[in-house]
């Protein structure tokens, strides 16, 4: 990793992982034990270690050169990517442990860190923040800056998001490792990792900004709208959502500050809008800036993008509600969230036929691209989980979906089909452009990873479907005398063949990351000379 | 960037499209028209949901919302389905509602229809604790095995289940393994061996641990640990233990004592599953040893 920073620079920012260390020490001296003081001490760790590494190259590396600004900034990318493909080996080497686990529960290892309870935010937060986060984060850096030809506003501010969000996402995971919840899902992190987050988050979106500000074209693209939905729209919700009161400043537990049935509203309008914001809007930015430039094809319909992102916008907003169907959220509030996701699906159905039909003309190269046909798959997946919500989210289909694996298929449909996917598509269009080649190091190794990709998906969604309908049915079986048809237990012995394999499934999916993130590694380790001339910022402007 | 837009159209000769003119880099937009499939669409959707609004609750209207034409409201509708399934099961379910026991068993067809849902209640309430088959396990007693701490027959059982044993109801069945730690350690290893080997049936009934035991334990446990008494404690000489019968587990019992807890049901199920669940309970031993509960209903 070649940091190009002047020396100024390199002072700035010794002195601000000086000021990180300091904070870890305060956070450590003061919690004293438990999880907020093994969290000082790893912010201590990462400062000290980032002032060791800084201070080592402040005068003897070269400064950057002169012409810097001459060049697109893509280290905060390339480490980007790198911290994309570790967490998604985490996050799903967890999932498919804690897919067995649910197979053969048996298997869980006495200690209190391995429960399955403490394991499955480990999953979630690995695989959306960890795995998800940061490749929007590396990709958002590289879409701005080539679609407004210009270079990132600062050269500091982009790692201190990069740095600071997989602080974040370590203090999460190893939070529950040590029993440390909020108990709330997808929020689960305690407060000072939620303010810590909050601080990463206002510098993302000012970079955004400035940068946008100095663009050298007229127009902003499209991508760049979904990015930026995405970083604003999940400040608010973050923000929102995790209100809380600490119990003391010097320890981990904190209370929010909603209750009852607020608290669950805004929950799900948070936990909705994190599935609407973090893994929809930025993925869509991604969609529109990758697929163009590999297929080599015009966005089908600008017209088209334009009401799909202010109806995805408007819309999904509402719907949070359709989480807490039949429940003690008042039916008014319930109806609104349906009609609202069921209105949602035609924006949704817009950006996916808009990329489907972008394609033609090059449907050749889907033939022949593995690449490609990652961002093929994903459009279509990305339609079909949109229609799979917008029907779940009616009331009487969810009274026969809701609690069962049909959530999790769902879920999973969008996760894996659609944000997995178009995440690979991504990486393997960047990786060989940041590395100076012509193509991955092992380009058959794509083909091997992309049917494994698809099999695993398929296996895992297809499973869940039967498992949740299964599931849905024996609930409400009723015999002709009013009784019960099933027990509960019933109900969990025939999910055994199911679980059994969702695990064989995202095993082949899991195969597919690491055979990735090998590829991705050989492609790394022997970089090339290739330039683009024309990959180079408009008119170069001086750095502020 | 003087230039307007227009001066960079082109004509996509795969769609027949013009571009808009914007180039980032290559990227480049088509001028398509507006699908107005995406428009009928929209309407559509949104056509569903404005009958949705005036037919169901809906909109926000200051401290209230509107009622919706149907006038559905979700708590009357659940509880109406409920009362439906009641009356459903009525038929049969109001049988059970005195504890008539002689008469219940001896109706056969009652039974047939009876005991399947009793066997789904069991699995859905008691089989988190006493096993999915009845058979315990380590902390709670099998239902299965003929030997009882309270007893066996319908009656008792129902009354178990109804206040519980060492629960929160006030009528609770208490019942204690005392504690045994001023016991000498030297005595209590000499009872925990003869106890241990009560289960064979080849316990020397003249050992010193069969003599403290007689001291000691028969009060509760029965001569020669046989129990029957009916007052908690279990028998000690069968092959179904609760916490365990070799020597290191019982130690533990006589230095620690035990007071396991069965819940008190009296506020979650009716009288009539009570009933219901204690005849099909009682019934376990002859029915459904080994079998998953189910087959009870197949013995009459
Ligand atoms: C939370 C665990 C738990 C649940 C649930 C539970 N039990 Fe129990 N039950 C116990 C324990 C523990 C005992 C033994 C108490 C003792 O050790 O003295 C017991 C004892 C009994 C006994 C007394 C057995 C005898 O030999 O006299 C009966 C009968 C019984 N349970 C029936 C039921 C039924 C029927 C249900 C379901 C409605 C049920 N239990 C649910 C824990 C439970
Ligand atoms: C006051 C009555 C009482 C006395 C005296 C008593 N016990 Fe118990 N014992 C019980 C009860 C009640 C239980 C069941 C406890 C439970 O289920 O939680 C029990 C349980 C046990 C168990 C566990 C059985 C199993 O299946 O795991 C053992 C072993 C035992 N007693 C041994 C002894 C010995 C040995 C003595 C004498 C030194 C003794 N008890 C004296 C009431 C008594
Ligand atoms: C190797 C692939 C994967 C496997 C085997 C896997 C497995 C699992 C399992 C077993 C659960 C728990 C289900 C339950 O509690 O019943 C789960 C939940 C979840 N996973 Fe995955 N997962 C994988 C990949 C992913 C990816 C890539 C993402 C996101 C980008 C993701 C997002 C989620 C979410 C959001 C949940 C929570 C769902 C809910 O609570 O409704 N998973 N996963
Ligand atoms: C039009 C778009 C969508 C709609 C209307 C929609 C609707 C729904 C509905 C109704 C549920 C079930 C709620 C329940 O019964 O508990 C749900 C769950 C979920 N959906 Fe979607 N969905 C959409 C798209 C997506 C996409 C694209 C993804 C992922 C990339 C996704 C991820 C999730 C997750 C993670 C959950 C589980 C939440 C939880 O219970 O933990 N959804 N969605």
């Amino acid at each position: 990793m070649r940091v190009s920073l002047t020396t100024n620079e390199r002072q700035v920012a010794i002195g601000l992982s000086f000021a990180l260390a300091l904070m870890g020490l305060i956070m450590a001296a003061a919690a004293r034990h438990g999880p907020m003081s093994v969290h000082g001490i790893m912010a201590m760790a990462l400062g000290l270690g980032l002032v060791f590494r800084l201070g080592g190259v402040l005068y003897e590396d070269p400064p950057a050169s002169p012409d810097r600004d001459g060049h697109y900034d893509d280290g905060p990318t390339r480490a980007g990517i790198t911290m994309a493909l570790i967490w998604g080996l985490i996050g799903m080497g967890v999932g498919v442990w804690v897919a067995a686990l649910l197979y053969w529960p048996e298997a869980t290892p006495p200690w209190a860190a391995t429960s399955f309870g403490r394991l499955r935010p480990v999953h979630t937060t690995g695989v959306i923040f960890g795995f998800g986060g940061n490749a929007l984060i590396a990709t958002s850096f590289y879409v701005l800056q080539r679609t407004s030809r210009t270079r990132l506003a600062d050269a500091l501010s982009p790692w201190v998001v990069l740095i600071g969000f997989n602080l974040f996402c370590a203090w999460a995971v190893t939070g529950y490792l040590m029993g440390e919840t909020q108990s709330k899902e997808y929020a689960e992190a305690e407060w000072y990792a939620d303010l810590w987050l909050v601080l990463v988050w206002i510098v993302y979106f000012v970079l955004y900004i400035r940068t946008l500000a100095r663009r050298a074209e007229p127009h902003i693209y499209v991508a760049n709208w979904y990015y930026m939905a995405f970083i604003l729209v999940v400040a608010m919700l973050h923000i929102v959502n995790n209100l809380a009161l600490p119990v003391s400043l010097l320890g981990a537990k904190s209370f929010t500050i909603w209750s009852g049935v607020q608290d669950a509203m805004i929950q799900w309008w948070y936990g909705h809008n994190a599935v609407a914001f973090f893994l929809t809007s930025g993925f869509l930015g991604m969609l529109y800036y990758f697929l163009p430039v590999r297929s080599g094809r015009p966005i089908w319909s600008y017209r088209l993008s334009i009401l799909s992102f202010w109806g995805i916008t408007f819309f999904y907003i509402w719907v949070g509600s359709h989480h807490l169907h039949y429940t003690a959220l008042p039916y008014w509030v319930q109806t609104l969230g349906m009609t609202f996701s069921v209105m949602l699906l035609v924006p949704s159905w817009a950006s996916a036929g808009n990329a489907l039909a972008t394609l033609n003309g090059a449907w050749h190269k889907v033939r022949d691209d593995a690449t490609l046909r990652f961002m093929f798959v994903a459009a279509v997946f990305y339609g079909l989980s949109t229609f799979e919500g917008s029907f779940l989210a009616i009331r009487p289909v969810n009274s026969l979906s809701h609690y069962t694996d049909w959530t999790i298929g769902h879920v999973h449909s969008g996760t894996l089909g659609w944000v997995a996917m178009i995440i690979f598509g991504a990486i393997y269009s960047l990786v060989p452009l940041l590395y100076g080649r012509e193509t991955m190091a092992w380009p058959r190794a794509v083909e091997w990873h992309f049917w494994l990709a698809v099999s695993g998906t398929l296996i895992y969604v297809v499973s869940m479907w039967n498992a949740g309908i299964t599931q849905g049915l024996m609930w409400r079986t009723y015999n002709p005398d009013g009784a019960l048809a099933y027990s509960f237990l019933d109900s969990v012995r025939a999910m055994a063949p199911f679980y059994l394999l969702r695990t064989i499934g995202g095993a082949l999916f899991l195969t597919g990351v690491v055979i990735c993130t090998l590829n991705c590694r050989a492609t790394m380790r022997s970089a090339g000379q290739r330039q683009d001339a024309r990959d180079r910022p408009l008119a170069p402007q001086p750095a502020e | 960037m003087a230039q307007t837009h227009e001066d960079h159209r082109e004509v996509d000769p795969v769609t027949g499209h013009d571009t808009t003119g914007h180039d980032w880099g290559g990227i480049k937009e088509l001028n398509t028209p507006f699908p107005k499939i995406a428009l009928v669409f929209l309407l559509l959707a949104f056509a569903y949901s404005v009958v949705a609004w005036i037919l169901l609750p809906a909109w926000p209207t200051g401290r209230s919302h509107t009622r919706g034409l149907l006038g559905l409201d979700q708590g009357q509708e659940a509880l109406a389905g409920y009362r439906e399934l009641e009356a459903g099961r009525k038929a049969w379910m109001s049988r059970f509602d005195k504890p008539d026991f002689a008469a219940l068993s001896a109706d056969h067809a009652l039974l047939a229809e009876a005991m399947p849902a009793a066997a789904r209640l069991f699995q859905d309430n008691c089989a988190a604790c006493h096993g999915s088959n009845a058979q315990g396990g380590p902390g709670f007693p099998a239902l299965n095995s003929g030997h009882w701490l309270w007893g066996g027959d319908p009656a008792t059982v129902a009354e178990t289940i109804t206040v519980g044993i060492n629960s929160a109801d006030p009528n609770t069945r208490v019942s204690q393994m005392p504690s045994f730690d001023w016991m000498a350690i030297a005595d209590r290893q000499t009872v925990a061996e003869y106890v241990a080997s009560l289960p064979s049936g080849k316990a020397d009934q003249s050992s010193a641990g069969a003599k403290l035991f007689a001291d000691n334990c028969a009060s509760c446990h029965g001569e020669g640990g046989k129990g029957g008494l009916q007052t908690g404690a279990p028998t000690l000489t069968d092959q179904s233990f609760i916490y365990g019968q070799d020597v290191e587990t019982e130690l533990t019992t006589l230095a620690k004592g035990r007071q396991g807890q069965m819940p008190t049901w009296a506020a979650r199920l009716s009288p009539e599953e009570i009933n219901l669940l204690a005849l099909y309970v009682s019934r376990l031993p002859e029915t459904a040893a080994g079998a998953d509960g189910r087959s009870a209903a197949a013995v009459p």
